[in-house]
């Protein structure tokens, strides 16, 4: 076992060495340009991105017109949402999002408020799901477009996407969803789940960064989305610039490897979860944030309570995780996310973020259940607010000197 | 980001950490900080009779860098009498330990926990406070 461990494979996940030796070939000898239509090199090019365009269809159900590749998840929630609200301006400018979403998808929000747009956006229950009657109720004439994320990136709590598009086309508009933390992990049908857009990347899936894609509804409805990126009409005129063929040729081998491996890696990996899970919890004052019934099955966020997450990160040197801390940025703010479930900065700031992978291993799980475990006593014997907790203190009750 | 070589020591290991009897008279504590901002220090000193901080001890709720100042603020602590203590400056703490900018407030509450444990002393002792002229909020 190599030291550190990697556990955040919700921010990235390493490349599968058979993407890798897919998409050789593709920097090399096959560098032609997908769009040089006039000579063999365009066409071995072509091929390779075709090819590619079926392997991610089958992933999720749709068509290869349906695929429209960019640089990432962030390009594909901004060209969704905001070709959305260009193209669709005459029917409306409502659009409804949640507090949770990625900032691909709230950031672009913000910016089309400043255009004129009026967005809702839903609070989030405890468990981190969006009340259903909530969302109904917002709905109104001018809703155009509902964007509500599959899986969360940062607890994995996965939303009702069903019943969400249900009700986004009762009331006639679209619904799009961010679903890079879903789609290869667990199965996403666009048809099924009613999507009429979705975005999502090849680094997510152990593909290559820098490749994405946003799926756009061809049929019932035809969907259509005004370009963010003009140029040369590239990808059915919704987003021009040369293909990106090594990157689209490792995203379709990375979507074909999920779809094969899918069902087996879930259940192998939600083992591993509910095992680490089981066993940190075990530790007094630790909790599971999020929904634990409806969520991915590679992630869990468990906030352990009077130890500092950053602190926490320090003294679990060999695990490479994340927290909802947020000590180092000027803002001192914690996890949005977090504190969009109702908890108390101080429980946010406790957070950890475990997020496992196709590679990781039992003896890596083991590893890291023995040095989270270790780290949190030995924080907790340097916290004064553990030992207040211990003396019987209510904390609450403590005026803070102010900082 | 990374962490100072000096980060890294004092956070792996903590001078003096622990709990002096916050209800002695010779002892002063200072708790500073609130949980919600991620950082909380309590620092405690034993003053005697010559003025002389004797033993000075911490537990910290924070990052490394919080643990780190202020480990290093009781290893300065001790020996100083109460006057010199006073003279501690946060950018010494930042420059001993090579602290970014953003972690800057680390060391300043460290100075403030130093400074609200002598005035804890002080008041126990039947002295007026100094007043603590440095607002850094």
């Amino acid at each position: 076992m190599e030291l550190p461990i990697y556990l955040d494979n919700n921010a990235t996940t390493p490349l599968d060495p058979r993407v890798l030796e897919a998409m050789l070939p593709y920097f090399t000898s096959k560098f032609g340009n997908a769009a040089s239509r006039n000579h063999a090199f365009g066409w071995v090019a072509e091929e390779g991105v075709d090819y590619a365009r079926e392997q991610v269809a089958k992933l999720i159900g749709c068509t290869e017109k349906e695929i429209i590749f960019t640089s990432g998840a962030t390009e594909a929630d901004n060209l969704g949402i905001k070709g959305v609200f260009e193209m669709y301006q005459d029917k409306g400018n409502h659009i409804i999002t949640a507090t949770t979403e990625h900032k691909a998808v709230l950031d672009t929000c913000k910016h089309l408020e400043k255009l004129g747009a009026k967005v809702t956006y839903l609070r989030v229950k405890e468990d981190g799901l969006i009340d259903l009657q909530e969302l109904e109720a917002a709905m109104t004439e001018q809703t155009i477009l509902v964007t509500i994320m599959y899986g969360n990136n940062e607890i994995g709590v996965v939303q009702p996407v069903k019943e969400i598009s249900a009700i986004a086309h009762k009331f006639g508009a679209l619904f799009m969803t961010d679903a890079t933390q879903a789609v290869g992990k667990i199965p996403v049908d666009v048809n099924a789940d009613g999507i009429d857009l979705m975005a999502f990347s090849a680094h997510k899936m152990y593909g290559p960064k820098g490749v994405g894609v946003l799926y756009v509804r061809r049929k019932n409805p035809r969907v259509k989305v005004t370009a963010q990126m003009d140029g040369g009409g590239h990808e059915r005129g919704m987003r021009s610039g040369t293909l990106n063929v090594p990157g689209i040729v490792g995203l379709g081998k990375a979507c074909e490897l999920c779809r094969l491996e899918m069902d087996t890696e879930a259940v192998r990996l939600s083992a591993l979860r509910d095992k680490l899970e089981k066993s940190l919890t075990e530790l007094e004052e630790s909790y599971i944030n999020g929904n634990t019934q409806f969520r991915l099955p590679h992630v869990t966020n468990i906030s352990f309570k009077y130890v500092e997450g950053e602190g926490l990160m320090m003294a679990m040197k060999d695990l490479a995780v994340s927290s909802g801390s947020a000590c180092t940025s000027a803002s001192l703010e914690p996890s949005y996310v977090l504190k969009s479930l109702g908890l108390s900065d101080d429980l946010a700031h406790s957070s950890i973020r475990f997020g496992l992978g196709r590679f990781t291993t039992e003896e890596e799980i083991d590893y890291a259940i023995e040095n989270t475990k270790k780290a949190v006593l030995h924080l907790r014997d340097l916290s004064p607010l553990w030992e207040m907790f211990k003396e019987g203190i209510d904390l609450s009750k403590i005026e803070w000197a102010e900082h | 980001m990374a962490y100072s070589e000096k980060v890294m020591e004092h956070y792996t290991n903590p001078r003096n950490v622990g709990t002096l009897n916050k209800d002695s008279k010779s002892v002063g504590t200072g708790l500073v900080g609130a949980p919600e901002c991620g950082d909380v220090m309590r620092l405690q000193i034993e003053v005697d009779e010559n003025n002389v901080i004797t033993d000075a001890k911490f537990k910290t709720f924070g990052c490394g860098s919080a643990i780190a100042s202020s480990s290093l603020a009781t290893e300065w602590l001790k020996g100083k009498t109460v006057d010199e203590a006073l003279t501690i400056d946060n950018m010494d703490i930042v420059e001993e330990l090579a602290l970014p900018p953003v972690k800057i407030h680390c060391s300043v509450l460290a100075e403030d926990a130093i400074k609200s444990a002598i005035n804890d002393y002080r008041v126990k002792n039947g002295m007026a406070p100094f007043e603590l002229a440095k607002s850094h909020h």
